[in-house]
């Protein structure tokens, strides 16, 4: 079956580009494409424990199961950003 | 016609425009309005930052919002979320994301409004590029898991809920 993958940020930028259509052999979960994906571009395996995924719109766990014709995406970690200092606290 | 109270948008942001389309719906009902504005910062991890790209998975995004749209009504029954978020470049002191809480009282507006900014740093597929004097790198920060019920609670616990 075939599925349309969504990258993006570093992702997008490591695989060179932002969406890719790939062949895979039913049936698949989300881990199971994501595995594919990081054999054809090695620079993306390290991110197997930070990614998160999402099927159709959905976030979805990596052991959802995919459907010909499913849009999935491949999330790096989101921008997050620190909250600032601590308020200092009197005793 | 109003604009919609959850929004991406590559044009500059506007505080009141999207004030103007919570109180649309909570006319009579408010008695507080709280906002939020993120602006981009000109140094960041002792770096001078020159400008930021913001990246986005739109539909998804939006998606995220209306989720964190429902919590809040969940905690707060009676509070109102307006959310605009910028993608593309911006520069400098421009604002990256606007969010406004419109509630009949200012606790629940407060709590609301800072639980809004914690659930989009934890679980928005957004992502920035900060462009700084001699490189560019990605900024990274939480594995985005909606249904991570410890995130939620710590978005919880910082709101003073």
């Amino acid at each position: 079956m075939r599925v349309t993958i969504r990258l993006f940020a570093r992702l997008r930028e490591i695989a060179g580009a932002g969406e890719l259509v790939l062949d895979v052999a039913a049936p698949a979960t989300l881990g199971a494409v994501w595995a594919e994906l990081a054999s054809r571009h090695p620079q993306l395996a390290p991110y197997a424990a930070s990614v998160s995924a999402a099927r159709n719109l959905e976030y979805a766990r990596m052991d959802t199961a995919v459907s010909d014709g499913d849009e999935i995406a491949f999330l790096p970690p989101v921008s997050g950003g620190a909250c600032g200092p601590r308020p200092r606290r009197s005793e | 016609m109003p604009a919609a109270r959850l929004a991406l948008t590559v044009d500059p942001l506007d505080v009141v425009t999207v004030t103007t389309a919570v109180t649309e719906s909570t006319r009579g009902a408010t008695g507080a309005i709280v906002s939020f504005i993120g602006l981009v910062r000109g140094e960041n991890l002792g770096r001078r930052v020159r400008f930021l790209e913001y990246e986005g998975y739109e539909p998804l995004a939006l998606r995220a919002f209306e989720r964190i749209e429902q919590e809040i009504h969940s905690q707060w029954v009676a509070a109102t979320l307006g959310l605009h978020h910028r993608l593309g470049r911006l520069e400098i002191g421009e604002a990256s994301i606007a969010i406004v809480v419109a509630s009949p009282h200012r606790t629940e507006g407060f709590a609301a409004c800072r639980y809004a900014i914690e659930r989009v740093k934890q679980i928005a597929p957004i992502w920035k590029h900060e462009h700084f004097e001699g490189g560019a790198s990605w900024i990274e920060g939480a594995t985005a898991d909606p249904d991570d019920e410890g995130a939620r609670a710590e978005a919880l616990r910082r709101s003073c809920a």
